[in-house]
């Protein structure tokens, strides 16, 4: 009784069960949505969500919140883009090291400026947002690497599989659940991230060095985000100044945050920001599926993740109410 | 003050200290010895240093000057972290804690072993916390959330925390006001355990009656200076009380030649299930009546069903003999009703808030008659008010929340006289406030009584309800029990009437 009701009082129980809802309701409609085929574009539609939903969950467990992941990813992108385009000879790898190591240094800008000048992360990030993606058109000239400068090793990534026909991007984003996963659970200073933003004030009196984790869960936002932007040019085969990353971090704070990462700081899983990610992935996959034109799009995807909110929320009060009462 | 033997070797010994903030000397020149295995009490008004002397012991704060010798070693305690591992523990009031994380994680969070990627021992950590917790004999489920623990759970925590690390020195800033009695005694059990074992307590508090069922010997502060450290056998209350304040206290006076008028607010067979039931009572026009009871009796649910804001199921209320419907806040003041709620900072202030803003925050109309604010005017108000009732600040436009906890108090009470109300509701008005200020405070109320306003003050001190009131109420568990007249009300009436079980469960017309 004890661990059926802590299995239902988790929030990923209820995430998982939306899921299951959804597909069963989208596949009344179209039995192609539930077959392997299209299990295969769902998760293909996934894996920079993920890693940026990685990322921008421990800055928001952190108390912050990072909106300048798209911008990140579009600037790290663009430059390992034009270093294919411009250094064809170096060996394509490479790129991985160079994406990463921009998207770190832009995230530690970010850190810096929150910690050190004591701004409110929605400010400097909302700043940077405009400054890197104003970067990426400077870089560029305002012009798009095209899909033959992007290392056809790089783009096959994406495409080929080491085991069951997954391609290896996926397995590049389930990795670093599991690398984020350890992380929170297992180490320090993951802990650290915990208690630093469920109780800010205390943590310099219990020895949190507030300063270095804030710095660290921005700069691991943006290294991440560097990763998600080379991942990009391998997933869509090129790079575009105003069209790559655009709009990434809505995606990644709303599966963030229907994950049960809370707003407020101190709470959050890997697992239930990986389900996050996977309902968005259905949602995404299902509208054109269903034949909803691309205009509303848009719309229909906003609203599914209000419900999604909502329907959690009260399922979830009904639920610690009733087993109260229960209880009582 | 030289000493000669290990035995006799203070644990702790202060010489000099002073601080400063921004310019201002708090803390001037304290001597103190702490022995092995006593309980001290730090007593002194608000503002007097206890604080910040046990903050300094802490590492919360840096001395300006002087000296600390632990076991005979001078030490710099740098920070909090600095004095755990010198085996002192500051427990505060309101507990720090990380209310996402497991009681367990509270436990060790701030053992500083290991690098920031060394791994979390989740099983061992659950284990030792299990240890401290049978050790301490609390009952504490160590993997839930600390969220949702009771206050008292919470200091649980922190004093197993303080053993965790073996503390020696373990400072508790006035660690019992949040506490219900049971809470206290076991509190107090603990805590006399701890100094069996040879270790040291400092004990800052405010209640008299604590410090002496508690604590060895006591040390007065007054104005940032030490005063006097004696043993607490030695001393009688209204000496202490003289050590704190540099006078003698006056008796409190209780209001004199007002003539009691007519029925102000008549209140019958409330009743909200399973909060209260049949609650009956009238206040008359310049006639203060008590309501006393323990904690959780009902009596703030009481109050706010009449003010409306948690409104009751049945029954009826009268305002000057009119029966009257008060579905909310809003009809009560309209009514003439004001309410100074129990907990000012959570339903008092608005913390970041001007002073004059939190004055004058009931008077929408009187400040912004046509809807937009006169500023003049409201500072005219306010500043009238805090000249009045004698508010301490530097300026109305300071933050509420910097105002020491009396002077909030008094705001608050500006801000419901401005409503200039018939019916005046108090639900613990002088708790956490100085002795010094609290006398002011019973002035002022004997003073709106005299002026023909009815008051029910809710109160959890005896000496309060006798000293202030015509007449004293007494719930228990959702009943009144008692309607004692001045003459009939004593410490041991109240509470046999309070005490569940101890009186008789017939509700009580009053």
């Amino acid at each position: 009784m004890n661990l059926l009701r802590n299995i239902f009082l988790r929030r990923e129980a209820g995430i998982a069960v939306m899921i299951v809802l959804f597909c069963i309701a989208v596949g009344a409609v179209k039995p192609q949505f539930l077959t392997l085929d299209s299990l295969r574009i769902i998760l293909l539609l996934t894996p920079l969500i993920m890693i940026g939903a990685m990322g921008q969950m421990l800055v928001i467990v952190a108390r912050h919140v990072d909106l300048s992941i798209g911008s990140m990813l579009g600037f790290s992108a663009m430059v390992t883009g034009m270093m294919f385009k411009f250094y064809p000879e170096i060996w394509w790898p490479v790129g991985f090291l160079v994406s990463i190591g921009i998207g770190a240094a832009l995230g530690l800008l970010n850190g810096v400026l929150v910690t050190l000048f004591r701004l409110p992360a929605i400010i400097v990030t909302l700043g940077t947002l405009n400054l890197y993606r104003g970067l990426t058109y400077i870089v560029s000239n305002a012009k798009q690497i095209d899909r033959q400068f992007v290392p056809s090793a790089l783009k096959s990534m994406s495409q080929t599989s080491p085991i069951f026909g997954i391609p290896w991007i996926i397995f590049i984003s389930f990795g670093i659940g599991l690398l984020t996963y350890g992380f929170v659970m297992h180490t320090r200073v993951g802990r650290q991230i915990f208690a630093l933003g469920s109780n800010p004030i205390a943590a310099p009196l219990r020895g949190i060095a507030v300063n270095k984790v804030t710095l660290l869960v921005f700069t691991i936002s943006g290294a991440l985000s560097g990763l998600a932007g080379i991942l990009y040019a391998s997933r869509w085969g090129f790079v575009n100044p105003s069209n790559t990353g655009s709009g990434f971090e809505f995606q990644v704070i709303a599966a963030v945050v229907i994950g049960g990462v809370s707003i407020n700081g101190g709470v959050g899983t890997v697992l239930g920001t990986v389900l996050g990610v996977l309902l968005l992935g259905c949602v995404a996959a299902a509208l054109p599926l269903l034949g909803i034109p691309g205009t509303t799009q848009s719309a229909i995807y906003g609203a599914v993740i209000l419900i999604a909110l909502l329907i959690d929320r009260t399922v979830r009060q009904q639920g610690i109410a009733s087993l109260s009462r229960a209880r009582a | 003050m030289t000493d000669t033997s290990t035995s006799d070797r203070p644990l702790l010994a202060a010489r000099g200290i002073s601080k400063s903030f921004a310019g201002v000397e708090v803390l001037r020149d304290v001597d103190l010895d702490l022995r092995r295995g006593e309980i001290h009490a730090l007593l002194g008004e608000n503002g007097a240093g206890k604080s910040t002397f046990a903050k300094i012991v802490a590492g919360v704060h840096r001395p300006t000057r002087g000296t600390l010798t632990l076991n005979g070693m001078p030490v710099e305690v740098t920070s909090p972290i600095v004095a755990q591992s010198l085996g002192i523990t500051l427990i505060h009031q309101e507990p720090i804690s990380f209310p996402d994380l497991s009681v367990a994680e509270n436990l060790v969070l701030g053992r500083a072993d290991g690098g920031w990627l060394a791994r979390v021992p989740w099983a061992e950590m659950t284990r030792d916390a299990r240890r401290l917790m049978d050790l301490l004999g609390v009952r504490i489920d160590v993997t839930r959330p600390m969220r949702g623990l009771s206050i008292a759970d919470q200091q649980m925590v922190e004093i197993a925390r303080a053993l965790a690390s073996d503390s020696r020195l373990i400072i508790m800033d006035e660690p019992t006001a949040p506490l219900t009695p049971k809470e206290v005694e076991t509190l107090f059990a603990i805590a006399r355990r701890l100094r069996d074992e040879g270790r040291t307590i400092i004990f800052i508090s405010h209640r008299l009656e604590e410090v002496r069922a508690l604590c060895d010997r006591v040390t007065i502060f007054r104005d940032g200076n030490k005063i006097a450290t004696e043993d607490i056998g030695t001393l009688t209350d209204a000496d202490i009380i003289r050590l704190m304040i540099g006078r003698p206290l006056r008796e409190y006076m209780h209001k004199q030649g007002t003539t009691i008028g007519d029925v102000a607010l008549e209140v019958e067979n409330l009743t909200l299930p399973g909060v209260f039931s049949d609650i009956s009572l009238t206040v008359r026009k310049g006639e203060m009546v008590g309501l006393g009871g323990l904690v959780g009796a009902g009596r703030t649910d009481v109050a706010r069903a009449i003010f409306g804001v948690a409104p009751a199921a049945s029954g009826t209320i009268k305002v000057n003999g009119k029966p009257v419907t008060i579905a909310s806040p809003d009809a009560a003041i309209a009514l003439g009703l004001a309410f100074v709620p129990e907990d000012r900072a959570v339903a008092g202030i608005f913390r970041t808030l001007p002073v004059e803003q939190n004055i004058t925050a009931a008077v929408p109309g009187k400040i912004a008659p046509g809807g937009f604010i006169r500023g003049a005017v409201e500072k005219a108000l306010a500043s009238d008010s805090v000249n009045k009732l004698r508010i301490r600040l530097a300026s109305l436009r300071q933050p509420i929340g910097e105002l020491s906890g009396g002077n909030q108090q008094k705001a608050i009470l500006a801000r419901w006289l401005l409503t200039d109300p018939t019916v005046l509701i108090l639900d613990e008005p002088t708790r956490g406030i100085d002795i010094g200020v609290k006398a002011e405070f019973y002035d002022m109320i004997g003073e709106l009584a005299a002026s023909g306003r009815a008051i029910l003050l809710i109160s959890s001190e005896l000496p309060e309800l006798l000293a202030l009131c015509d007449r004293v109420l007494v719930m228990s568990e959702g009943r009144l029990t008692a309607n004692l007249s001045r003459a009939e009300a004593t410490q041991e009436s109240i509470m046999h009437a309070a005490v569940p079980g101890a009186a008789s469960r017939q509700g009580v017309a009053a």
